[in-house]
């Protein structure tokens, strides 16, 4: 049993990962920069949706909503301020910028919050759990023990922060999915990141496409800080930053430009850290997670559902 | 760069011509690319533009499509003044082009290539496609049958769901003109379109220009270096030669000048 409990939360934890490579991946797919800050959206998120949740007036959808727009509207601003005026620069270039922005939101972060954590109430704060199996009476779903009175404990809990962070990364997943391949603006993105040139001749309005991207990643990577801190509920400046990095191993594995990568990568490295945590060691956790990033591009440089070598990083 | 244009005309209403290029420069440091070019192409006229290698012919086409600022001299549309404008611009305006090295969108299908094209025909909001709003559901089976309509008289079609890339080098040819039609041009540019097609290849091609011509009465300007097709299909041409004219006239008139005949062959 404990092995399934934490297969369901590597899977859960992987979720939230997949939901910040997205960001990453769509945005080396379309503008063919690595954006470096994207980690520091999510520590901004947190920081949004804490401080709404805090305040007596604003209900939990109001806080949510608040935090996606913020969230949005920070990531439209920095590719315009920082990342537009360097399209035709050299790569390395808006890399640099990337990490210098990444500082930047740091550290207005430990001006204006300090380095003191905040402690995140989780949005499924009072909930029963989702799910409860006990020995020899059966599967209880969201309610408290029933059986607690006489003292028996379930073999296994699976929590509603847990099942949260699960359903809702796959529902935005699939409507996700759904827009890259069925809309015109999807149509667009999908075009852009193959050939910018062409697009544009063919009379898509590429900043428009790109804003747009830096936009849909930035929402995802508000949902996806709203999921992390109700699951692990502390913020500081850099909360931001190691999963991040993760989320960007993620996307390298899963093959980054590429939506279902960004999923499955997300997802598998998500259960990997959880049972090395569990099996392994919880220190070395992270070591075998880039361990194993390290074998896979090894064996297969593109990533595990990535596209054709010649392009450029 | 503003100022070098304001000489150039507003509108011209009720102009014969779909095209005029007047005194058209572009500089590359100190390479003048392209060096006062004039023409002049008329509505539902199909026009070569040749000339060897490295003469400038691209970077005509680039020009044209907004991918180039020209250093001076002005282009009009259709009666507008297009210079300097950006590729988007450009195309909303009404120019399409193809290109030399076949440039699909390779991992998108067959029918979502030419749907691209149609972006701006479509007036729903991002938003709504979000939401999936009835609008959306209305504008895309809209655009998906305007899409099969066009692959159908490409006899694409039957490969809508094929992968771009998929497809052989003459349909590929074939989807990227249908492609371009889809943004609903008035102005079509070919770039090299027979680049790599054999002597059957090529007379079918010669066939589909034509019939685009006619079927959408479209004006059509190509780059070719197949005499066979430019000699075939084109009513006049503009011979360039290291950026500057060399000749411009009627096809048989151009192609049986010595001055042509030299710049190809040499003396």
């Amino acid at each position: 049993m404990s092995f399934v409990s934490y297969l369901v939360n590597g899977i859960s934890l992987g979720s939230i990962y997949a939901l910040i490579a997205l960001g990453y991946t769509m945005v080396y797919g379309i503008a063919k920069m690595l954006n470096f800050a994207h980690g520091d959206i999510i520590m901004v998120g947190g920081y949004a949706a804490f401080i709404t949740m805090a305040t007596t007036w604003c209900p939990l959808w109001l806080a949510m909503v608040i935090t996606v727009a913020v969230c949005t509207v920070l990531g439209v601003v920095i590719e315009k301020v920082a990342y537009r005026p360097l399209r035709s620069a050299p790569p390395l270039a808006v890399l640099i910028t990337a990490i210098g922005v990444s500082y930047l939101l740091q550290n207005i972060a430990l001006l204006t919050q300090t380095a003191n954590p905040k402690t995140f109430t989780s949005i499924a704060a009072g909930a029963p759990p989702f799910m409860q199996v006990f020995d020899g009476k059966g599967v209880v779903f969201f309610r408290e023990n029933p059986y607690k009175a006489d003292g028996i404990k379930p073999v296994l809990t699976i929590s509603m922060e847990t099942f949260l962070a699960i359903v809702v990364s796959v529902a935005i997943m699939v409507l996700l999915t759904l827009f890259i391949n069925k809309t015109k603006a999807g149509k667009a993105m999908r075009a852009c990141s193959e050939d910018r040139g062409a697009a544009e001749l063919m009379g898509i309005n590429v900043n428009g496409t790109i804003s747009l991207t830096f936009a849909i990643g930035s929402a995802l990577a508000a949902v996806a800080a709203v999921l992390m801190c109700s699951a692990y509920p502390q913020i500081t400046p850099y909360t931001g930053s190691m999963p991040g990095i993760k989320a960007f191993v993620a996307a390298v594995f899963g093959g980054i430009g590429s939506i279902p990568g960004a999923m499955i990568g997300g997802v598998l490295l998500g259960v990997i850290e959880l049972l090395s945590k569990a099996y392994i060691s919880s220190q070395l956790s992270d070591a075998v997670v880039f361990f194993v990033l390290i074998i896979v591009l090894v064996v297969r440089p593109t990533g595990i559902m990535g596209k054709k070598i010649n392009e450029k990083v | 760069m503003k100022e070098q244009l304001n000489n150039s005309p507003e509108i011209i209403e009720g102009s014969p011509n779909m095209l005029e290029i007047n005194e058209l420069s572009i500089q590359f440091g100190g390479l003048r690319a392209v060096d006062g070019l004039n023409m002049t192409i008329k509505k539902h006229q199909l026009y070569g533009l040749i000339g060897p290698n490295g003469a400038g012919k691209t970077t005509v086409f680039n020009m044209l499509t907004g991918v180039y600022k020209p250093t001076s001299g002005y282009i009009i549309l259709d009666g507008e003044n297009i210079t300097g404008k950006s590729p988007v611009e450009i195309n909303k305006i009404g120019i399409a082009r193809t290109f030399q090295n076949i440039r699909l969108f390779k991992g998108m299908s067959v029918l979502d290539n030419v749907k691209v094209g149609m972006q701006n025909s479509s007036k729903y909001t991002t938003i709504e496609g979000i939401l999936r709003l009835p609008r959306y559901f209305k504008e895309e089976k809209q655009m998906t049958e305007k899409a099969i309509e066009l692959l159908k008289v490409f006899e694409l079609d039957g490969e809508k769901d094929a992968l771009s890339q998929n497809l052989p080098y003459g349909k590929q040819r074939k989807l990227e003109i249908a492609r371009a039609l889809a943004t609903n041009p008035k102005l079509l540019l070919l770039d090299e379109p027979a680049a790599g097609m054999n002597p059957n290849e090529t007379a079918e091609l010669m066939e589909t220009i034509r019939f685009v011509r006619d079927e959408f009465d479209m004006t059509i300007l190509l780059i070719e270096h197949d005499m066979k097709l430019v000699s075939g299909i084109c009513e006049e041409l503009t011979v360039l030669n290291f950026g500057q004219e060399l000749a411009h006239g009627e096809t048989s008139a151009v192609l049986n000048d010595p001055k042509v005949i030299t710049a190809y062959l040499g003396e």
